[in-house]
């Protein structure tokens, strides 16, 4: 049941406009990240305060929300989140990405592939890709409005001197629309292909550093590399050991200290689903499921 | 009808449904959605009424187009939405139809620094019209028909980006954007 003393989805209504007129403006100038005046929520920085407010100013009761941790749905942060608006908004919640209308993610992009009625929000701690180059954000600033991003790509180049290859293995920068340099939150590399041309509306929320970002849906979405060394998207070299997927983005689990160690997918949901039908990996042969 | 009415009875569910249209409207350049639950005084059509509703405040300067600014839209809006009027290079939000909004060029387009500080048009249409424009661009899949009052003043708004207004057309109960990132061509 809904918690009486809160409004629906917890945020007030004037806080709530001013995260959605941020919003619109993030959908107007894809890439751009936008300030707002993010709220203190009842949870600590880090654990998805901005994603948190961004699901806030979405939700509306009809909807069913799925909240992922790093492809998880059982995770603490998850659960606690999937909690958080059951009670102050009292909508049903899911696991299953198919039945859901509003996802929040933490670290990933499910696998199963989205469809325009949904809308996946994204968990940022950093939203700013140039910060870690440029400490001062009157400077990056200037970067973003003047299009200077020279100094991503020499971080770039600077991987492939010191190690060969592009290093840079998740919160790998993307450029939209020919623009804009952003930083698609710490997901995996291997999801960057799922950013573009994507038919849901993908919304970012960083709250410690408020900002709000967006991608329309089908925007053109581009990782950053250079004509001999290409953006591959990466995974660890394996199959599921539970549900024998080879083309989902795997966890390594660490099952003892005599170096044993197995591969599950990161997405608990695909997993669980491919199980359902039968599918079955190294470990979990058929009598043991 | 009194000044008093008109609002949502439901505020934060029905402000909560007309965002997500607002929402799909400006990541979906063109492409109409429905938008009810207001009724304002004419002509102040439902859907432009829903808009206000959702995101214009106290902390929003609005402009009312010579269209619109009657007494009694001014007391809906200062009843309903608490938003202060201003001059339209000032304005957050600017309401009225396309050619009591001209010169469009008065509007805030938002600076190098910060793009976002750009105003948002609510542009009331009397109708239906036949399409008269292409649109392609972010949020459009390969390319979307639809009908805008000027072709050249958009293509215009466009070659700024990412500086630029965005506009809402709204018509009866419903509701279409077109965000500064589209592309306008001429059918």
């Amino acid at each position: 049941m809904t918690d009486q003393a809160y409004n629906f989805a917890y945020l007030d209504e004037a806080t709530k406009r001013m995260i959605r007129r941020a919003l619109l403006k993030g959908i107007a100038v894809p890439g751009y990240q936008v300030p707002f005046a993010s709220r203190e929520m009842p949870m600590p920085y880090g654990w998805g305060t901005g994603g948190v407010q961004v699901t806030a100013a979405c939700l509306t009761p009809e909807d069913t929300l799925k909240v992922i941790d790093q492809g998880a749905d059982d995770t603490t942060n998850a659960v606690s989140i999937r909690k958080f608006f059951e009670r102050t908004g009292g909508v049903k919640t899911t696991t299953h990405t198919a039945e859901a209308s509003l996802i929040q993610t933490r670290h990933r992009i499910p696998e199963e592939p989205l469809r325009a009625d949904q809308i996946l929000v994204y968990q940022v701690p950093i939203p700013e890709p140039l910060r870690f180059l440029e400490p001062r954000e009157s400077e990056t600033r200037k970067m973003h409005s003047l299009e200077e991003y020279g100094l991503m790509h020499v971080k770039l180049y600077e991987d492939i001197a010191r190690h060969g290859e592009i290093s840079t293995a998740y919160a790998y920068p993307v450029k939209v629309e020919g623009r804009y340099v952003m930083d698609p939150s710490p997901i995996p590399k291997f999801d960057n292909p799922k950013l573009g041309g994507s038919p849901a509306i993908q919304l970012f929320g960083a709250g410690r550093e408020q900002r709000i970002y967006a991608l329309p849906p089908f925007t053109q979405v581009v990782s950053l590399d250079f004509e001999d060394h290409p953006f591959m998207a990466s995974k660890a070299d394996h199959d599921c050991d539970l549900c024998g997927c080879s083309t989902s983005y795997l966890d390594e689990v660490i099952t003892d200290d005599r170096g044993g160690r197995m591969f599950v997918c990161s997405d608990t949901d695909f997993c669980e689903a491919r199980r359902a039908q039968g599918h079955r990996g190294r470990l979990s042969p058929e009598e043991a499921v | 009808m009194s000044d008093l009415s008109g609002g949502f009875a439901e505020v934060a569910q029905q402000s909560a449904r007309a965002f997500r249209a607002v929402l799909n409207a400006m990541a979906r350049p063109g492409q109409l959605q429905q938008l009810e639950g207001a009724a304002p005084p004419a002509p102040l059509s439902p859907a432009a009424g829903a808009v206000l509703l959702t995101l214009v405040d106290q902390s929003t300067r609005l402009h009312l187009a010579p269209s619109h600014d009657t007494p009694e839209i001014r007391n809906w809006i200062a009843f309903h939405c608490g938003a202060p009027l201003s001059g339209a290079e000032e304005a957050a939000f600017a309401l009225g139809a396309w050619e009591a909004l001209q010169p469009v060029a008065r509007f805030a387009m938002g600076t190098p620094d910060y793009p976002d500080r750009a105003a948002t048009l609510i542009v009331e249409e009397a109708g239906s019209n036949p399409p008269n424009a292409r649109l392609s661009g972010p949020g459009i899949e390969t390319q979307v028909k639809a009908y805008l009052p000027d072709i050249a003043a958009f293509q215009a708004n466009h070659a700024g980006f990412p500086l630029g207004f965005d506009c809402l057309f709204t018509a009866r109960d419903t509701v279409f954007g077109l965000p500064r990132s589209s592309n306008v061509e001429a059918l």
